[in-house]
C-alpha cells in the first residue's frame, strides 16, 4: 500500500505545473446583513425549521408545547429539560429517542445554518437519528456569512462537528420536498 | 458502442417524460439562479473558489501529504489506491478484517466509478445505498442519471412500483410523503444492523485532517454514528488546504447544486467515535494525469454540484442514461471522453456549444472550451470518422468561390422544387429531426453587392 502512496505522489510531482497562485483571503469578504438575527430567522424558516425566542425561565415550556408528545427525550444541556434517557457509550441505544434537545455554538445568518461543536467522548447518533430535534442557541452569537464563521471555528483533534440547517430533507421523488428523510422531522431552533 | 444519440433516442420514446424531465432540471437551475442572486458577491466567490483550486492542483502532492499526516494524529487510517481495483480491495479487506457483512452507503461517485457495489456484493456482502434516490435505482438495478438528483429520471409512478414490489408498499400509493416514510422505515432498519458505513468525501482538508461530508437527508451521519466503521473515499482532487477555504466551499455547493442556501448538515469528521474506526482511502484511479494536461487539468477542480447539467440543453432533453460514462451532463464527458476517448468519443459531440455550463460553474470551469477541444482530439485520433468525408468535399468547395457561388444558386433553384419525400425519408438521416429552411431568393452576397451599390 505505502508502494502505491508513493507511486501516487510521484505522478503528481510529476505532472503538477509549478507556477504559483496564492491561495485568496477572507477578512471582511462576504455579505453583511442590516439585521442579521432576521436574515438568519429568514433563512432557518426556508430550510423547513421553527425558531422561538424565549428566556431561560420559559425555555422548558416553549420546548414542551412543541413536542408534547414527545416521551423519550435526550439532552446535552443538563439546566434545561430534565432527560428521560442518558446519551449512552451505544449509539444503537437511541434509536427510540422522540426529541434531542442540544447546544448550538452559533449561527450563520446567510444560510440559517447552526454549529454544532461535538464533545468527541460523546456519542453522535442522537443529533440525526432522534424523531425531532432542538437546538437552543444564545441570541448573540449570530454571524453574517460563512467566513466569520470559519474563522471562529477550531476543529478539534479527532473530534467532530456539524452545521445544521433544518430538519432532515429530500427531494429525490419528483423534486417534491418531503421533511423528514432519515434524521429528525423537525427542527426547533430555541433561542435565548 | 451505442453512441449519445442512440441512447437519447431510447430516452425521448416518451415525450411526456422527456418534457418534464426537462423542464424539472431548468426549475433547479432558476432555483440555482435566485440563490446566487442574494449574494452580491457571487462571481467574487467563484473567482476565490477557483484560485484555490487551482493553489491546491499546482501543490497536491504536498497538501496530500499534510493531509495524511493530519489525519493520522487524528486517529484515522489512510489507505492509498491507484486504481478503482487497489480501492475496491482497501474496502473489501478493511470489512473482512471488522467481519462486516452488512453495509450501508451514502452518495460517492467515486464508488460509482470503481464499480464497488458489485465488487463487494459478489463477495458476500450486501451493500445498501441510503441515499433516497440511489436506494430507489439500486431496487430497480438501474445506475444514477444525475450526480446530485440520481433518480431524476423517473416519475413517482416508478418509485411507487419499485416500493411495492421489493419493500411491500401499497400499491398504486403515488404519494411522495408516503413512499419517503416507506423507505425512511426500511432504512432505518439497514442503518441499525449495518457493521460499516461508506461515504464519499465532499471536502478533505490539508491543515486539519478532516473530511467534510454534505448531505440533505442526514444519511452519511446517521450511517457513521451507527456503524462501528466509517470508510471514506476520496479522489486526490478533494484537497483544499485551509479550513478557512470550506466558507468558500459551503456557501457554493448547495447554492449551485439545489438552490439551497446550504445542505441540511454539512459534517466536518477529523476523527473515529469512541470505540470505533475511521478510513480514509486515497484513490487516483487517472486524476493525476489530468494534472499533466494544461487542457483539461481544470476539470480536476470540479466540486460534483451537477449545475452544468442542470442548466445543459441536451442534458435535460436525453437525460443521464445517454452519456456512457458514469458521470453524465458536460463534466461527465469531459471526464469520460479524456479517460477513454475511444469508448466515450460522442459525449463531446452531445453539446451545442451554448457554454451556460461554463456560465453556471461554481468553480468556473471551461467546460465548453474543453468540450470544443476534446472533438479536435477525438477526430485527430480517428475515432470519429462519420462525417469525414462529407467534410473534405466541403473543404474543397469552399476552396473555390465560384464553385461555392454555383452550388448555392443551383440549390436555392432546386431544392424548393423536390418533393418532400427526397429530403424526409427513412434512408435521409438528417431529415429525421431537421426542417429544412426556406430558401433565400439571393445569396448573401448576392444581396451585399446589390445594397452596397444603393448607397
Amino acid at each position: 500500500m505505502s508502494n502505491s502512496k508513493e507511486w501516487i505522489l510521484s505522478q503528481i510531482r510529476e505532472k503538477q505545473k509549478s507556477i504559483s497562485i496564492p491561495l485568496p483571503e477572507y477578512e471582511g469578504f462576504g455579505i453583511c446583513y442590516e439585521d442579521k438575527e432576521k436574515a438568519f430567522e429568514n433563512a432557518l424558516i426556508q430550510a423547513g425549521a421553527n425558531i422561538a425566542y424565549t428566556n431561560k425561565k420559559r425555555v422548558h415550556e416553549v420546548i414542551k408545547k412543541h413536542y408534547k408528545d414527545a416521551k423519550i427525550i435526550v439532552s446535552n444541556i443538563s439546566d434545561i429539560i430534565s432527560p428521560t434517557k442518558e446519551i449512552t457509550k451505544t449509539p444503537h441505544d437511541l434509536a427510540d429517542v422522540d426529541l434531542a434537545i442540544v447546544k448550538g455554538k452559533f449561527g450563520v445568518a446567510e444560510n440559517g445554518a447552526i454549529w454544532i461543536e461535538h464533545d468527541k467522548k460523546e456519542q453522535r447518533a442522537h443529533y440525526f437519528i432522534a424523531q425531532h430535534l432542538v437546538i437552543i442557541l444564545d441570541k448573540n452569537s449570530i454571524y453574517h456569512n460563512m467566513h466569520q464563521a470559519y474563522a471562529n471555528i477550531t476543529l478539534e483533534k479527532g473530534g467532530f462537528g456539524t452545521f445544521i440547517a433544518g430538519p432532515s430533507k429530500t427531494a429525490d421523488i419528483e423534486q417534491a420536498l418531503v421533511i423528514g428523510a432519515h434524521g429528525p422531522k423537525s427542527l426547533l431552533v430555541v433561542v435565548l | 458502442m451505442i453512441t449519445h444519440s442512440q441512447a437519447a433516442k431510447q430516452f425521448l420514446k416518451d415525450q411526456k417524460k422527456a418534457l418534464w424531465h426537462d423542464r424539472a432540471l431548468w426549475y433547479v437551475r432558476q432555483k440555482r439562479d435566485a440563490q446566487s442572486k442574494t449574494i452580491p458577491e457571487w462571481e467574487q466567490l467563484r473567482q476565490k473558489a477557483s484560485q484555490i483550486k487551482a493553489h491546491t492542483m499546482q501543490n497536491l502532492a504536498h497538501y496530500l501529504e499534510m493531509f495524511e499526516k493530519n489525519a493520522l494524529e487524528n486517529g484515522i487510517t489512510v489507505h492509498w489506491a491507484k486504481d478503482g481495483d487497489e480501492h475496491n480491495k482497501i474496502v473489501h479487506q478493511i470489512l473482512t478484517q471488522n467481519d462486516a457483512k452488512k453495509v450501508v452507503k451514502s452518495k460517492s461517485m467515486l464508488t460509482e466509478e470503481c464499480g464497488l457495489n458489485p465488487y463487494l456484493e459478489q463477495r458476500d456482502i450486501e451493500v445498501t445505498d441510503t441515499d433516497l434516490g440511489e436506494r430507489i435505482i439500486q431496487l430497480r438495478g438501474e445506475t444514477p442519471s444525475h450526480i446530485v438528483l440520481p433518480a431524476i429520471h423517473l416519475k413517482k409512478e416508478d418509485v411507487s412500483d419499485t416500493f411495492h414490489t421489493h419493500l411491500g408498499s401499497q400499491k398504486s400509493n403515488n404519494d411522495p410523503h408516503y413512499l419517503t416514510q416507506i423507505a425512511r422505515e426500511h432504512l432505518r432498519q439497514k442503518f441499525l444492523q449495518a457493521d460499516a458505513a461508506i461515504t464519499g468525501v465532499n471536502f478533505a482538508i490539508a491543515q486539519s485532517g478532516t473530511i467534510v461530508v454534505c448531505t440533505n437527508e442526514g444519511n452519511a451521519d446517521m450511517g457513521v454514528s451507527l456503524a462501528k466503521v466509517h470508510i471514506a473515499s476520496m479522489g486526490i482532487e478533494k484537497i483544499i488546504p485551509r479550513v478557512k477555504d470550506l466558507g468558500v466551499f459551503t456557501r457554493l455547493l448547495a447554492r449551485s447544486a439545489t438552490g439551497q442556501a446550504i445542505t441540511t448538515y454539512t459534517s466536518h469528521f477529523s476523527g473515529p467515535r469512541p470505540k470505533a474506526q475511521m478510513h480514509i482511502v486515497i484513490v487516483d484511479n487517472q486524476r493525476s494525469s489530468f494534472l499533466a494536461s494544461e487542457d483539461y487539468r481544470q476539470s480536476l477542480h470540479c466540486i460534483r454540484c451537477g449545475a452544468c447539467m442542470n442548466t445543459c440543453p441536451v442534458y435535460r432533453r436525453s437525460g443521464g442514461h445517454s452519456y456512457s460514462y458514469v458521470i453524465a451532463g458536460p463534466i461527465g464527458s469531459v471526464l469520460g471522453a479524456f479517460r477513454d476517448p475511444k469508448e466515450h468519443s460522442s459525449l463531446p459531440f452531445a453539446c451545442t456549444l451554448c457554454g451556460s455550463c461554463s456560465d453556471v460553474c461554481p468553480v468556473k470551469i471551461d467546460l465548453d472550451k474543453q468540450l470544443y477541444k476534446e472533438r479536435q482530439d477525438i477526430v485527430q485520433k480517428g475515432y470519429s470518422v462519420k462525417k469525414k468525408r462529407l467534410f473534405k468535399v466541403v473543404a474543397w468547395v469552399m476552396r473555390y468561390p465560384f464553385l461555392f457561388d454555383m452550388l448555392g444558386k443551383v440549390s436555392r433553384f432546386v431544392i424548393p422544387k423536390l418533393p418532400q419525400s427526397i429530403l424526409y425519408n427513412s434512408k435521409n438521416n438528417w431529415g429525421k429531426y431537421r426542417k429544412m429552411p426556406t430558401m433565400p431568393k439571393e445569396s448573401f452576397k448576392e444581396r451585399y453587392q446589390k445594397e452596397k451599390n444603393v448607397k
